[in-house]
């Protein structure tokens, strides 16, 4: 693709990947190419693009489901569990439909016994996460990652060499990097874009198939945006919030719509949806690249972990990079992990860094815009 | 050139007029009822000469706050209860609890400035809508609740924190032969509890407390309170007009 639209008709063609993605899903099957679906970004994507097969998250972000999945499941669960099992269970997704594999894994109590259920209805693969981060955890992950491997090789039929794996990883950093690159351009004050646009492009990209083509395309649409700045394009002085806790989606990006419509700016997600999913890469530079795969990820500062000092180490080193003026916690409703773990980053954020912070409890209905957007604007009126 | 702070509360609607040198023209408060734009009608047909809304600044805040078209700016309520708590109370660092109708906040101010803030979540367990629909149960109009609390027996607890299962513990309490003074006390000592698991979230609970909202004016919960959170809570009868006070403030500080 060359960029011949406007930078925002770009971001907008990237909110649609979802659902463009749905048909391509279906080309693939036809070529013959498996597909394997995740649910977290513990799950180690080289080792099934390695396997030739095409990785997409499953993660779902509506209450279109949650009705079928609290027969089984119940009512005061984190509305990700419920909703990711019940499309699912109702065959609504059709990344799910197409899946040949899905693995699961043991992050939270919620999803790991969800995984339990939701294997009645197709194979889950379940790997085995270690909530610590320690040498001995690294062996342990390191040894889940050899295992996983050889499930695909017998699922597919097919032997994974190394340097299969190797070439995964080499274009997966690249990848990583070009994303990281791009949101890079929120260190800019006043920001190039807004911070909703950068969502787009992040959660987009996560329903691409063609890795190569995506990271060229990011790569070209960062050069693009630092060029426009530099022409005097930006969206004007605003209030700086990162975001942490949960994972954002669909019905949840109405709190990213409550921080920009109330004058503020997102310049970084402390989550799932940009630094947990993107920010590290994986050493090439190795003899062991099991050990390597498994490393990057299980440095994810995810509130799994126990401690968790990646969390507050990255999350303080964003703050100064972006140059935030607040950061805005949003836990989706049952998370205990991040809803505990809020004490320590309300205290770090405050205490240390000096900054404000709020945390929103929210779920995937939308009866409380109302009273998120009280908040937020309150807490933007604040800076 | 007059400055309008108007804060349309779930419950009521605060009307509060002041000259550029901030001092009080008029202020008045009225039932928001079904609708913050019919709200807005009254308040308009109230407002005197002081208020020609051809003239004048507006800032307004609340739940309804967008519904006043000719507003100026629009200003969440925390904002303004902070800049409403310094008019009233002065510079000095406190917190301010504030009883709204459908929110109870907590809230750290300084200098008029938010420094943190707490809210009740979807539930309406401790905000004024609890006992609203708890006094309508005995019978008694709201105020009357204060009073009757005071002369209570016994400390009766209520031990739902849900209001529809709140009012049907009433219900069976009142069905047992429960004095209203004792079920009066139960409820306003539920709503103490519920605002005191609020307020110990703030960093600083270590502060002078005041109190703004519908309930300022029921002298018997302030002391009980009081006694729950360990401070003394004090207020002044414009605190009912805090958030308007502090929008018709902030009217003045951006648009004088």
């Amino acid at each position: 693709m060359r960029l011949i639209d406007e930078l925002p008709e770009v971001f907008e063609s990237f909110a649609e990947q979802r659902k463009k993605s749905f048909i391509k899903v279906k080309e693939l099957k036809e070529q013959g190419i498996p597909i394997v679906g995740s649910y977290c970004t513990y799950f180690p994507k080289e080792l099934a693009m390695a396997a030739g097969a095409a990785p997409v998250s499953l993660c779902s972000t509506s209450d279109e489901t949650i009705v079928d999945a609290e027969k089984d499941l119940p009512k005061n669960l984190c509305p990700l569990i419920k909703s990711s099992y019940g499309f699912a269970k109702t065959d609504k997704c059709p990344f799910f439909y197409f899946s040949d594999v899905i693995v699961g894994e043991t992050t939270c109590d919620g999803k790991k016994k969800m995984y339990e259920i939701m294997n009645e209805l197709k194979e889950v693969f379940l790997l085995r996460l270690p909530h610590k981060q320690d040498e001995a955890a690294v062996r342990e992950y390191r040894n889940e990652m050899v295992r996983f491997k050889e499930y695909l090789e017998n699922k597919f039929e097919r032997t994974i060499s190394e340097d299969d794996i190797r070439a995964a990883v080499h274009l997966n950093n690249r990848t990583n990097r070009a994303m990281k690159d791009l949101y890079g351009v929120m260190r800019h004050d006043p920001c190039p874009i807004t911070g909703y646009e950068l969502f787009k492009v992040l959660y987009g990209s996560t329903f691409r198939f063609d890795r190569l083509e995506l990271t060229e395309e990011i790569e070209e649409m960062t050069a693009r945006i630092e060029k426009e700045y530099e022409e005097g394009k930006n969206i004007g002085k605003r209030p700086r919030i990162i975001i942490t806790g949960c994972p954002i989606g669909g019905a949840t990006e109405k709190v990213i719509r409550a921080v920009e419509e109330n004058g503020g700016v997102i310049v970084g997600y402390e989550n799932c949806n940009g630094e947990k999913a993107v920010g590290l890469e994986v050493s090439e530079d190795t003899d062991d690249i099991y050990e390597a795969v498994a490393r990057r990820y299980l440095n994810i500062g995810c509130s799994v972990m126990s401690p968790n000092p990646n969390r507050f180490k990255v999350l303080g080193e964003m703050i100064d990079e972006f140059h935030a003026d607040g950061v805005l916690e949003m836990d989706l409703q049952a998370c205990l992990t991040y809803d505990v773990e809020s004490r320590n980053i309300r205290k770090f954020v405050t205490e240390e860094k000096n900054i404000p912070y709020l945390k929103v409890e929210t779920d995937y209905s939308q009866s409380d815009v109302g009273q998120l957007n009280t908040r937020i604007a309150a807490f933007i009126e604040m800076m | 050139m007059n400055y309008l702070g108007i804060d349309i509360g779930s419950t009521c609607a605060k009307t509060v007029v002041m000259d550029s040198d901030k001092h009080i023209l008029e202020y008045f408060f009225l039932p928001t009822g079904w609708s913050s734009f019919d709200a807005l009608d009254r308040i308009k047909g109230q407002l005197s000469e002081s208020a020609d809304l051809d003239n004048v600044f507006c800032v307004s805040t609340g739940y309804g706050r967008e519904a006043v078209s000719f507003a100026n700016k629009t200003i969440t309520e925390i904002t303004c209860h902070a800049k409403g708590a310094q008019y009233l109370f002065g510079d000095t660092p406190m917190n301010v609890i504030d009883i709204g109708g459908q929110d109870t906040k907590v809230i750290s101010v300084s200098k008029g400035r938010v420094e943190e803030f707490f809210m009740n979540d979807k539930c309406s367990a401790g905000t004024g809508k609890f006992v609203e629909v708890m006094a309508n149960r005995l019978g008694v109009p709201t105020n009357d609740l204060n009073r009757l609390a005071e002369n209570h027996t016994e400390d009766l607890k209520i031990s739902s924190m849900c209001t529809v299962f709140a009012e049907s513990e009433i219900i069976s309490l009142a069905g047992k032969g429960e004095s209203r003074e004792n079920i009066a006390y139960g409820i306003l000592d539920s709503v103490a509890n519920k605002v005191r698991t609020l307020y110990s979230r703030l960093s600083d609970d270590d502060r002078p407390v005041y109190l703004t909202g519908g309930l300022c004016e029921a002298d018997y919960f302030l002391k009980l309170l009081s006694d729950i959170i360990g401070h003394e809570v004090k207020t002044l009868p414009l605190a009912r007009y805090a958030g308007a006070l502090g929008a018709a403030v902030l009217s003045v500080e951006k648009f004088g």
